[in-house]
């Protein structure tokens, strides 16, 4: 086990034009379990299969600790990988399957015997151990190619690409929390590519979200839902996304046509510069009612959608759409006036999609200064 | 519209419109049936059929008419049952010829198909090379047969031709196909082995192309070797297209002609008289129609049969 170390590592399929991952630095902590959460082409499986040594980078080097790794082809680095489809030995049968990883590798005997035993029953696929593996549906299948990666013990880092996505729903969750276990009893270092921030949130020590080749944040899962440092983490974890609503910066005042919605407070020491930038706030963060407080801003309601647990509630804010998330017992009628207000310290402002500020309440209003 | 509708009835494409018409006009008619019945299919039958009554089955019957009969003049047969068929599966000659042909499909099989499956694994998978490489992999695949022959017969002449001479003079082996059989049986082989390898490695070319890159990607991950790899991911995959190449290879080797005859006319001897060069001695040469038929229809049964069971065993295999 080791400490994964990315530096300046970037990849690039035609030769410098684009990048399909952007160089960066980054280190994956041994025995943790990470999520790599991201929208389809955003460039995970790249990233797995530059740290797998199935690509080489662009640019960049790689290190095991401290151990320099760029140029060592993928048997000398004792990953293991699982991919998105199943990926079988098709003439072999589930034991065999599972025991090549180990046989090519001069396990003694005994100990592949038992090692395949222990995964297959933790798999649940020891009534098929003797089937041909192509004979299986295409869940379990994909359920043997995960044996296959987890049948190793002295691996670097188990790494995951969207394994369970041929696989049945019902069966998904006690894969996944098949897989938790695993990892706890193994102290392997997991890497579980998804695009489903579900999956992500529930499984992983740490979700790091990949967008457009590039990480834009990483941090627990309460994290990103808290305080999304990106707009885009904003839209893309959370369910519906964050409302996000073009704004001015003046004199320190945060306004949403014409009206001041709250004080501007820069993550860094200094003011932030007066100019356009977006207000970030989740529906969840948003409510209705509380006339006058601060920060928020007058609404006009458009529409509720009634999820049976909760209401969405439509509003448009000069012009802008945005949705809150409300008690399923509120009513609230169409085209009413309303203030949407917001909770304290989840209003977050971003300029370039990247998060700036926050916003807090204004001077003299609810009770609370800000510098 | 009754009556076009009984006009139409008989003819396949007239079953549809029959049914349709009837509930209309109300008249009850005998030859409607309840279900609605489609007879169309056979019109899109029929092509093949005729296109198979000339291409195969009406030239065969022509062939079983001279099996068993025996010919004088157009006026003059008469007919002899299978007493043909029973010469010639008793001749000697044939029966030796049978086993010369049999012997080197064999040897055409076992060498062919894992030179083939070896050059497809070594031609690249992407890049530029790949267009370079099925170029210069298909070429003799274009030379016409008596080409291929004529090239092979002065190559490997040991007097004026570049092998020949090579070989004997270079490599100080004494060669010379016209007067030693097994010179003349090896040279008739590696001509074929040059010929049709390639075919072969274009078959198994297109099998490797289609495995997906996962596959690869996760032997090495499982720390496959090389032999591995191919023993496990590629050879399983290339199942479907041994077994036509096999096929092709086989059916194309028992009935080799051009080439030997050529190169060698069947000689020294009878050292590559295969059985389609005695069978055209027989029936052009020596126009012996009554004999040429019953070989011919015997021919093409062990062509058959032998076919058959590569095909069979072959895809049993593979469930
Ligand atoms: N072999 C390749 N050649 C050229 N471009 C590629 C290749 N593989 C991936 N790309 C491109 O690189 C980008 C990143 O691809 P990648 O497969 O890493 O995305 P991903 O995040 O795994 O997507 P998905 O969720 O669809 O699997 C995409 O724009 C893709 O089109
Ligand atoms: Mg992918």
């Amino acid at each position: 086990m080791a400490d994964i170390r990315l530096e300046g590592v970037g990849h690039s399929y035609d030769g410098g034009r684009t990048w399909a991952l952007r160089p960066m630095t980054w280190t994956w902590q041994s025995s943790r379990a990470y999520a790599l959460l991201g929208p389809s082409g955003c460039g995970k499986t790249t990233l797995l299969n530059i740290i797998s040594g199935l690509l080489s980078p662009t640019v960049g080097r790689i290190f095991f600790d401290d151990r320099e790794v760029t140029a060592v082809p993928t048997a000398g680095r004792n990953i293991a990988q699982v991919f998105q489809f199943p990926v079988l030995y098709e003439e072999m049968s589930v034991y065999d399957n599972l025991a090549f990883p180990l046989r090519n590798r001069k396990y003694p005997k005994a100990e592949i015997d038992q090692r395949v035993r222990r995964v297959s029953q933790l798999l649940g696929l020891d009534d098929h151990l003797k089937r041909r593996s192509r004979r299986l549906d295409p869940g379990r299948q994909q359920i043997v190619s995960l044996g296959r990666g987890l049948v190793r013990s002295e691996v670097a880092a188990v790494l995951l690409d969207e394994p369970l996505t041929v696989v049945d729903p019902a069966l998904k969750w006690t894969l996944r929390s098949k897989l938790k276990e695993i990892h706890r009893d193994t102290g392997h270092t997991l890497i579980y590519v998804t695009h489903d921030q579900t999956e992500a949130l529930t499984f992983a020590d740490e979700v790091v979200v990949l967008n457009e080749g590039a990480i834009v944040q990483a941090g627990e899962p309460t994290e990103l839902f808290l305080s999304p440092a990106h707009e885009f983490v904003g839209h893309f974890i959370g369910s519906p996304g964050m409302n996000v609503v073009p704004a001015e910066i003046a004199g320190g005042v945060v306004r949403v046509a014409e009206t001041d919605v709250g004080q501007a407070v820069s993550d860094q020491e200094d003011e932030l510069e007066p100019g356009p930038v977006r207000i970030g706030v989740r529906p969840e963060f948003a409510r209705l009612g509380g006339e006058g407080a601060s920060p928020g801003l007058p609404v006009r309601v458009t529409g509720v959608d009634r999820m049976g647990a909760y209401n969405l509630v439509h509003v448009r804010a000069g012009g802008h759409p945005m949705i809150a998330k409300t008690e399923a017992d509120t009513r609230f009628a169409p085209d009413t006036e309303e203030f949407l207000h917001f909770a304290p310290d989840r209003a977050f402002l971003f300029r370039d999609s990247v998060r700036c500020g926050s916003i807090s309440p204004l001077d003299g209003l609810d009770g609370k200064g800000a510098s | 519209m009754t009556e076009q509708s009984v006009t139409v009835a008989g003819s396949p494409v007239g079953g549809e419109i029959v049914t349709g018409a009837a509930p209309q006009d109300g008249t009850p008619d005998s030859r409607v049936s309840v279900k609605p019945k489609n007879n169309r299919a056979w019109l899109l039958v029929l092509p093949v059929v005729v296109s198979v009554a000339f291409t195969a089955v009406i030239p065969l019957m022509t062939v079983v008419n001279f099996s068993v009969q025996d010919i004088f003049s157009p006026d003059d047969r008469i007919f002899v049952g299978l007493e043909w068929f029973r010469s010639v599966a008793r001749d000697p000659e044939i029966r030796a010829a049978f086993v010369r042909t049999l012997l080197f499909s064999a040897q055409v099989l076992l060498l062919e198909i894992p030179l083939g499956v070896a050059l497809a694994v070594a031609m690249p998978r992407r890049g530029v090379w790949v267009s370079v490489a099925l170029v210069i992999v298909a070429l003799p695949l274009l030379i016409p047969w008596n080409v291929v022959g004529t090239i092979w017969q002065i190559f490997a002449r040991a007097d004026i031709g570049l092998g020949g001479w090579t070989i004997n003079n270079v490599l100080g082996i004494d060669f010379n196909y016209t007067l030693d059989s097994t010179d003349a049986w090896i040279t008739v082989l590696i001509m074929d082995i040059w010929h049709w390898t390639p075919l072969v490695a274009l078959l198994a070319y297109a099998g490797l192309r289609s495995i997906p890159d996962p596959y690869f990607q996760a032997a090495q991950i499982d720390g496959a070797s090389a032999w591995s790899t191919f023993r496990h991911i590629q050879l399983p995959r290339l199942r479907g297209v041994l077994t036509i190449a096999i096929l092709l290879r086989f059916m194309d080797s028992f009935m080799i002609y051009t080439e030997p005859f050529v190169v060698t006319g069947g000689g020294p001897g009878n050292a590559t008289s295969f059985l389609s060069i005695l069978l055209s001695k027989v029936a052009v040469g020596q126009f012996d129609l009554g004999p040429a038929g019953a070989f011919s229809l015997l021919y093409f049964l062990v062509v058959q049969i032998v076919s058959y069971v590569f095909f069979t065993v072959l895809t049993r295999s593979g469930r």
